[in-house]
């Protein structure tokens, strides 16, 4: 637990900083998700130890560390996703709006409308791009063609789609869009049953540069409206898009934990913890 | 490095050899009971009846074929769906679950003569109903029903994690996920399995000799629905000797003038009939899954 200070490095991106490093607990914003004692096992293994997170309203979280530390295992436990995964147990809290998601009068289906999920590979269905859109809002309910309409045309819109699909949406597949659009579409889908938040898991790990900066730009847009979560393996990309950084690690039992989090401008030039520091210039020298 | 292309040669050829192979022999079955059977096969043949002193026709024998396919799918596929979608989804791996699946494979693989011996002991005698279409639909459902259920469980099961998960991601529950998502994607390994069973039956002899029948068809009345009655050819208790018995019988009475073309041109038919089910069944999976996966 050293808590040297070590000095801004000249290669880290160019960001502002606060004179006071921030408490990795207290925030301006008010919390939208909290996570207090979060363990994840896999049958006897415990792949996640321990972890408390904030994780405010109206800003881009972002978790990094090395792969197999647990980011997945907890971004799945805020849509309560790990209730589907044979073997796995899930110990601690986690609230939303201050609400237990694992409450005993709480439908997981209901955690899952409230909390959206972008997969690491785009999976659209197999049906018209429209079709993709409005499958949320039809299974919860909505039959009506008009408000499908425009459900399918604001939720494009918002995921950045609308102007390269407009014209043939209603007959096209989603499945004959390129790997980056078919991410935005999965975005778009999520955002049509009106997600508080929307957690994202590696989005652009199997998109190229330019499909890239669109997701990114596309998520500064979404901030205004939702918090989001993205777990990414891109050092730069956590830099440029988040707010905030949760650096996560193994330990010796290799179950994954949280070493620091903080304003991503701290975490990537003046972390607190020896093995931020490591980590990110690791991958930045 | 030569030797990995060489062996790469040598395997795609093997493979081509094979492809060859099964076509060519597909084609010189369907070429032999064609030319066979030409000047045979007539209007008059198709929707005829049979007769002793002319070659006559086959009709109640094609309709009986039709009749108890239509109805043994009718048995198997909503069935074999649903128990294939509870054993997919559902029923989970324990020793119970493995215990029917392993049943599953052995009851389809029983000798469809044993099967017929039963259906005998149960659809005709137990039942009092004699020999009867339904008799013969069930005694086929017996060792179809077991592969319906399996293929749709594997084709269920084939469908990737990560549609299922999209689906279940945005709150919807396990049977929503299930109905639009999963067996939409499951249809074509459906389809597979209607047409593998569908031609189990239209082939079938021996379930059938002893449970809908080898009598010769008198001549049916198509315009008599009464389903009750067992003179109607629409009822599901008439006698229904099929195609496939009347070849049978043809060939092991050995009788008449006309038997070998008449047997020629009633296999013509039936190949005919196999490779328009298939066909048929196919478009139908297409057509099905754009509408599944479509705008409901
Ligand atoms: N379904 C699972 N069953 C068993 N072990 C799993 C499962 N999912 C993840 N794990 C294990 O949990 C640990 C954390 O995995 P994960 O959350 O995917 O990490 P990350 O996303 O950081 O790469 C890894 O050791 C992984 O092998
Ligand atoms: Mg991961």
């Amino acid at each position: 637990m050293s808590i040297a200070d070590p000095p801004a490095r000249a290669d880290a991106p160019e960001v502002t900083r606060p004179t006071v490093a921030p408490s990795s607990l207290s925030t301006s914003a008010p919390i939208k998700l909290q996570a207090r004692g979060l363990n994840v096992y896999y049958g006897a293994k415990r792949a996640v130890r321990d972890v408390d997170l904030d994780i405010p309203a109206n800003a881009i979280m972002s978790f990094i560390g090395p792969s197999g530390c647990g980011k997945t295992s907890i971004l799945r436990c805020f849509d309560r996703m790990n209730d589907l995964v044979p073997g796995a147990r899930v110990e601690g809290t986690i609230m939303l709006n201050g609400e237990d998601i694992n409450g005993r009068d709480i439908l997981p289906v209901e955690v899952r409308r409230r909390v959206g999920l972008v997969f690491q590979r785009p999976n659209p269905f197999p049906m018209t791009i429209y079709d993709n859109v409005a499958y949320g809002p039809r299974r919860h309910g909505t039959s009506n063609r008009a408000a499908l309409d425009e459900i399918v045309e604001s939720c494009l819109g918002r995921a950045a789609l609308w102007d390269e699909v407009k014209d043939d949406y209603r007959k096209k597949s989603g499945l004959s869009l390129s790997g980056g659009q078919q991410q935005r579409l999965c975005i778009a889908r999520t955002l049509a049953t009106e997600p508080d938040v929307v957690l994202m898991d590696e989005p652009c790990s199997a998109l190229d540069p330019i499909a890239t900066l669109k997701i990114e730009e596309l998520m500064a847009d979404l901030r205004a409206r939702y918090t989001i979560v993205i777990v990414t393996h891109n050092m730069q990309q956590a830099a440029r898009v988040s707010d905030r950084t949760a650096f996560f690690t193994m330990g010796e039992d290799r179950s994954g934990y949280l070493v620091e989090v903080g304003d991503t401008s701290e975490i990537f030039t003046n972390p607190r913890e020896r093995l931020t520091e490591d980590y990110v210039s690791g991958r930045f020298g | 490095m030569k030797r990995t292309l060489y062996a790469d040669t040598i395997a795609t050829g093997a493979l081509w050899a094979i492809a060859i192979l099964v076509v060519t022999i597909l084609g010189a079955i369907i070429l032999h009971f064609l030319f066979a059977s030409v000047g045979t096969i007539s209007l008059g043949f198709l929707f005829g009846d049979p007769s002793d002193t002319s070659v006559g026709g086959i009709g109640p024998l094609l309709w009986n074929s039709i009749y108890i396919l239509v109805l043994t799918l009718l048995l198997t596929v909503p069935l074999g769906i649903l128990g294939g979608i509870y054993m997919a989804e559902y029923a989970g791996q324990g020793p119970i679950p493995n215990m029917i699946r392993l049943s599953q494979e052995l009851i389809s693989s029983v000798p469809s003569i044993v099967v017929g011996l039963f259906g005998l002991a149960l659809f005709v005698n137990a039942t009092h109903w004699s020999f009867t279409a339904l008799g013969g639909a069930l005694a086929l459902s017996i060792f179809n029903l077991p592969l319906m259920t399996r293929l749709t469980e594997q084709a269920l099961r084939a469908v990737p994690r990560d549609e299922r998960d999209g689906s279940l991601a945005l709150g919807t529950t396990k049977w929503q996920t299930i109905r639009h998502v999963v067996l939409p994607l499951a249809v074509p390994g459906i389809v597979t399995g209607v047409i593998l069973t569908a031609g189990r039956i239209f082939g079938e002899a021996a379930a059938l000799l002893f449970t809908s029948g080898v009598a010769t068809p008198p001549h049916y009345d198509y315009l008599d629905f009464s389903l009750g009655d067992p003179r109607s050819p629409w009822s599901p208790f008439h006698a229904a000797t099929t195609l496939s018995v009347y070849i049978w019988k043809l060939n092991s009475e050995g009788l008449g003038t006309f038997v070998r073309q008449i047997s020629d041109a009633a296999a013509a038919v039936l190949v005919i009939m196999v490779l328009l089910f298939n066909l048929g069944a196919r478009w139908l999976g297409r057509v099905l899954q754009r509408r599944v996966t479509g705008a409901r």
